[in-house]
């Protein structure tokens, strides 16, 4: 054993190691891939359900899959026109991946991205509940950026296109405490009710800091800020205003308003 | 030094040797994912499953490693089973692993798992080695669980989410402990089992590693 040290027997042992070790964790990774996929869907599902009031975080898989699929119509819209488009599947369409896509996507100025995306898509999905052949909720989706991450998540809009439903994350990485509050129900507990638009149709929701005043006339539009967490509440506060304005679903929302569904 | 035997490797870190009691290690994810017990359970399985494999692989290879890059290699090992485990959960618990967010990965940094790589695994043969690795993850998992119990129970009335005692804001009577929700009180706790351990066992408590000097007496200088 005593070239046991030597440079050359310490490489190969090295080698050795990391080619075992790779060829271990890429079968994982590769072999589960499937697995990994179905669930952040079915998440994606729960979430979608959950704000949309049809459903709580305790349902089994199979009831997610059996609700998402009953309920939930999901339909393709060009952001800039505002139209359906049968261009994409619905099932299949991925809005991130087009936002990575220079051919599906458009690059935002500094002025127009207060969301800090980056890119903007050109297609995106939402989601619809309908009953009786009329509009019960719409689910948009919505993304920006809070104080470390990215937040995606979805807000629900009443059939009269301005009442909140509910809003909700189903992925980001603020910190847990303080920013990561957004996923509280105590906090979500605060959004369905809440106005959107003001009476010339712009944005007007807002987070504010140090609590709502129930008095003010704008208590309908504002939503108590997280405590601890300015930044995150900006974010939210910021992604929702560049989502509802023109550059997000203001087409769109203003052609259901005129032509219905 | 005599040989350890199989029942001594597995036992002792429960209570004579416990890694975070005696050892003072791994108290990082013992504050961050005890505020419920579930996420404590899927914790320390996944630590004990990390620190017993990667000791038997170390092991087995202990005699071809050089010793300059024996850390290295350690870590490499321990690195790919926390992504396994890491990928495992998020195929099997996606919830859980959500949960857990970081901390799973955070397992190799853990100072148990090198530690025993280390001080053990290099030089003893592999089952033995995967014996201190369950034992050590099971006294790691001790304190998990205990911490969890009182957290969770003290801290929101339940146990596995399940309630166990009627809080006062559902009309039950017991005003929950919101402290023990927060990090800190896992630390006050952690400082009250090694306090009650070290009464119980004696042998335990560390002698002084330096005696503070007497004040020097102050002359008036000329």
């Amino acid at each position: 054993m005593s070239n046991r040290e030597s440079t050359s027997r310490t490489l190969m042992v090295a080698l050795a190691v990391s080619l075992v070790s790779s060829v271990f964790v890429a079968g994982a990774a590769v072999s589960l891939k499937p697995v990994q996929v179905e669930n952040r869907l079915l998440d994606k599902q729960r979430s979608i359900l959950s704000i949309a009031g049809l459903g709580d975080a305790e349902m089994s898989s199979r009831e997610v899959k059996d609700l998402f699929a009953g309920r939930i119509k999901a339909r393709v819209v060009d952001l800039q026109t505002g139209e359906y488009t049968d261009a994409h599947d619905a099932q299949l369409f991925d809005p991130l991946k087009a936002a990575r896509d220079p051919k599906l996507s458009d690059a935002l100025d500094g002025e127009e991205d207060i969301a800090l995306i980056k890119r903007r898509e050109r297609f995106t999905t939402v989601y619809m509940v309908e009953k009786d052949g009329k509009l019960e909720s719409l689910i948009l989706p919505v993304r920006g950026y809070g104080l470390w991450s990215t937040l995606h998540g979805f807000v629900a809009l009443k059939g009269d296109l301005n009442t909140v439903v509910g809003l909700g994350f189903y992925q980001h990485a603020e910190t847990p405490g303080l920013g990561g509050e957004v996923d509280n129900p105590k906090w979500k507990a605060l959004w369905p009710g809440k106005v959107l638009f003001d009476a010339q149709g712009k944005p007007a929701i807002h987070i504010v800091k140090g609590g709502v005043d129930p008095a003010s006339p704008d208590a309908k539009h504002q939503v108590d800020g997280l405590a601890g967490a300015t930044l995150t509440s900006n974010g939210v506060d910021r992604l929702l205003q560049f989502w509802l304005g023109e550059q997000g679903f203001g087409p769109y929302l203003a052609k259901l308003r005129t032509q219905g569904v | 030094m005599s040989k350890p035997t199989v029942k001594e490797v597995l036992l002792n870190p429960i209570l004579n040797n416990n890694p975070i009691a005696l050892q003072i290690l791994g108290i990082c994810s013992a504050l961050a994912v005890t505020s419920n017990l579930k996420t404590a359970v899927v914790m320390s399985i996944a630590l004990t499953l990390v620190t017993a494999c990667s000791s038997m692989f170390i092991s087995m290879i202990r005699s071809q490693i050089p010793s300059s890059i024996r850390m290295i290699v350690q870590m490499v090992i321990i690195a790919s089973l926390v992504i396994v485990v890491d990928q495992l959960l998020r195929a099997y618990a996606f919830s859980l692993s959500k949960q857990l967010s970081v901390f799973v990965g955070l397992i190799i940094t853990n100072c148990i798992v090198m530690g025993r790589a280390e001080a053990f695994a290099m030089q003893n043969p592999p089952l033995l080695s995967f014996m201190d690795g369950i034992g050590n993850g099971l006294g790691y998992s001790a304190m998990l669980i205990t911490l969890g119990v009182i957290r969770e129970l003290f801290g929101a009335g339940k146990l596995f989410g399940i309630e166990i005692i009627a809080l006062a804001k559902d009309g039950g009577w017991y005003v929950p402990n919101g402290l023990l929700l927060l990090p800190p009180s896992a630390f006050f706790l952690i400082g009250l089992i090694i306090w009650g351990l070290r009464t119980w066992k004696k042998e335990q408590v560390e002698k002084p590693a330096f005696r503070m000097a007497p004040q020097v007496v102050e002359k008036e200088a000329y």
